[in-house]
């Protein structure tokens, strides 16, 4: 009884799930998704991609248009919130202004009818684990910004609940608390133990934290795998552009004879010999681009017009001279980020940004050769936007 | 070093003092002058009435008289009170008794009734919610023949009983809108936290909404207790002698041709003490930084 947390963990499914609005929008469009018990699992996405209706149709707080919703092995597709036993994180926090802090984390446990003695018990446990312990008699409105954070956090994990639903809950504090809250979300669920499923629209935030993370767009699943292969075999243009940071280059490319040519370059493409002739959208990470070293690797002459400086490496910006890919995936992914890399300057040719040492020599205007690594590339179908291999 | 600096300001500051001397024109200060002087004047305008029920209440018997009625009593005296309480004691006693239970049901079922309207709804909420609202705006006297039959033959006339139910049910499309105005403006999410944390319908408004709504309540309560206190037609027709409320009583004591000036002000006085005091003992709750701390902040 020491442990924090004693039910078991339990998995979740969701089986061919829909969600219609009134009016006709499709929030959620036949998601199926396997929650392994323990997992912490990410739902990441562009806003409006319905990553949140998703967590609130777990939850219970929407209804389900169509499909099963199971937790553990139970179907809880009609069940009430109040009958699904789930704990919520919400972004906004949302305690309940007049109650202090200890009233707001028993307020679960008063309402299951958990008994007096049991519930100051674990009421301190939760507060000493998170720190709250000199703020139990305080209300939430003499609380800064991380305290409440960690007292909405607080009123969840009391409740041992079998499942942990969080929305967006790190967008509200200064850009250094969420990466220290970030990695004690980390230890904190490891420590407990309990599935996890957490809505963000921060792809580092999703890459980070989650065990497996689920790209959503316009209501449907894109890919759900691990943080590596998302990022290393993505299954289409939209999850190539939306993860990484900065964003993968792309640009007009054409397969032919085992190599790909793209501007004025021509890669040789590993085991390429297979692929047909025919034209590609190329994707090549910033990490895909070093200085030319003489090691083989095919180069490229560029000027660079933008150097950031980021203390132990630098991002160059150069132009292609060849026309920029805009398509809906790109656009959609790019709308996403916080439009750090969205062009302030429209212009139809191509921008690549690549990943460069600190002390890599690099001036604007001056000529630079760069090589690109065969091995790092990937194509996409021009029509469909899915992953070529 | 000093030269930009000191050239600088002018420049910047030359538009804006160009631009107020423009628009002001000269005879700005006598236009002030003459808008307050004017705004002070309607306002001992609107005084007078209140300041004559003031001084002939507490003036002596003796001293009051149509011909210096504006002139300040010689020196404070309590006979009128002393000599209407007397009568008015009943009415007074009645109309508390009308007034506390009226306002405090009416703000309670508004409170329930704004809060399944926005924050707990229900398919046709939508067209229910016009419909509550309907009934302000349906005048007494219209109703009035009906309601007495009806409560004539459900045996509720006579007594404070009846009279309460009718100022409870003639409240709840006032109390309801303010309620519901109120939860609109409060995060859903507070209300989902708590059905998450397991609370139904009924506990998420008697632990969560409820005592966040406390500035609606002060509202709602003040609204209530001053009409039920004030009103003088439900109250003729449904009450019997022995159960009138204190505007009838007031309006018996001053309505009469011989009654001396400063009974029916000191009574009148007397009358509309209770729902000023409401309105200073709730007033405080008007105040705004309930929801503190509920959200991101």
């Amino acid at each position: 009884m020491t442990q924090l947390v004693s039910a078991p963990a339990a998995g979740i499914r969701l089986e061919g799930v829909w969600k219609r609005f009134k009016g006709g929008v499709e929030a959620v469009r036949d998601i199926n998704l396997e929650v392994e018990p323990g997992e912490f699992m990410v739902l990441v996405g562009p806003s409006g991609c319905g990553k949140s209706t998703v967590l609130r149709m777990i939850a219970g707080l929407e209804e389900t248009s169509e499909g099963r919703v199971l937790i553990g092995d139970r179907d809880v597709t009609s069940a009430l919130p109040q009958q699904r036993d789930v704990a919520m994180v919400f972004q906004s926090y949302a305690l309940y202004p007049r109650m202090t802090v200890r009233q707001n984390l028993g307020f679960g446990l008063r309402m299951r009818r958990v008994s007096a003695a049991d519930r100051t018990r674990r009421v301190n446990e939760v507060a000493s684990v998170l720190g709250l312990d000199h703020l139990l008699d305080r209300r939430p409105g003499a609380l800064s910004g991380g305290q409440r954070q960690r007292v909405a956090m607080g009123r969840a994990i009391v409740r041992e609940p079998r499942v942990f639903l969080m929305d967006e809950p790190l967008s509200n504090l200064d850009a250094k608390l969420r990466v220290s809250m970030r990695s004690q979300l980390t230890l904190l669920h490891k420590r407990l133990g309990v599935t996890t499923v957490y809505v963000t629209h921060d792809q580092i935030e999703a890459m980070t934290l989650g065990q497996r993370v689920a790209v959503l767009r316009d209501g449907a699943l894109q890919q759900c795998d691990t943080p590596q292969t998302l990022f290393h075999r993505p299954a289409n243009l939209f999850v190539a552009a939306f993860l990484g940071s900065p964003s993968m280059n792309f640009v007009q490319g054409h397969l032919a004879g085992g190599a790909v040519r793209f501007a004025d370059v021509t890669v040789p493409v590993d085991g390429g010999s297979s692929l047909a002739d025919r034209s590609v959208i190329l994707g090549v990470r910033p990490t895909g681009l070093t200085l030319a070293n003489g090691n083989g690797w095919p180069t490229m002459s560029i000027v660079p017009t933008l150097v950031e400086d980021l203390g132990d490496e630098r991002y160059v910006i150069f132009e292609l001279d060849t026309p920029r890919v805009d398509t809906e995936a790109t656009r959609a992914a790019v709308d996403a980020r916080a439009a750090d890399d969205a062009l302030l300057t429209p212009d139809e040719r191509a921008h690549f940004t690549a990943r460069l040492p600190a002390d890599a020599p690099v001036t604007v205007g001056e000529p630079l050769d760069l090589a690109v690594n065969p091995s790092r590339l990937y194509f996409f179908d021009p029509e469909t936007g899915d992953t070529i291999s | 070093m000093s030269a930009p600096t000191t050239t600088a300001p002018p420049v910047v500051a030359g538009p804006v003092t160009a631009g107020r001397t423009a628009i002001r024109s000269r005879w700005a200060p006598y236009l002030t002058t003459f808008r307050y002087l004017a705004l002070f004047g309607l306002m001992l305008f609107f005084l007078m009435p209140v300041y004559a029920l003031v001084i002939t209440a507490f003036k002596h018997p003796a001293e009051v008289s149509v011909s210096r009625m504006w002139e300040l009593p010689a020196s404070l005296s309590f006979a009128s009170f002393a000599a209407v309480w007397p009568k008015l004691q009943d009415g007074f006693l009645n109309s508390m008794m009308l007034a506390i239970p009226a306002a405090l049901i009416s703000s309670m079922l508004g409170a329930m009734n704004g809060f399944v309207l926005s924050k707990w709804r229900f398919p046709g909420a939508d067209a229910v919610f016009p419909l509550i609202l309907f009934g302000m705006f349906i005048p007494y006297q219209a109703i009035l023949i009906p309601m007495t039959q009806t409560m004539t033959s459900a045996g509720l006339r006579g007594g404070l009983d009846g009279l309460i139910l009718v100022h409870i049910i003639y409240g709840l499309p006032i109390t309801t809108l303010i309620f519901r105005s109120y939860f609109v403006g409060i995060s859903d999410e507070i209300i989902e936290a708590a059905q998450v944390d397991g609370a139904g319908m009924l506990r998420t408004f008697a632990f969560v909404a409820l005592p966040i709504a406390l500035p609606a309540f002060a509202v709602a309560m003040i609204w209530q207790f001053t009409s039920a206190w004030n009103d003088f037609l439900f109250g003729a027709v449904l009450t019997n002698r022995n159960y009138w409320p204190i505007t009838i009583t007031l309006n018996n004591i001053a309505g009469g041709q011989s009654v001396p000036f400063n009974e029916a002000m000191a009574s009148a006085l007397l009358a509309c003490i209770p729902t000023v005091l409401v309105y200073i003992l709730l007033g405080r709750f008007f105040m705004r930084g309930l929801m503190a701390g509920a959200l991101k902040g």
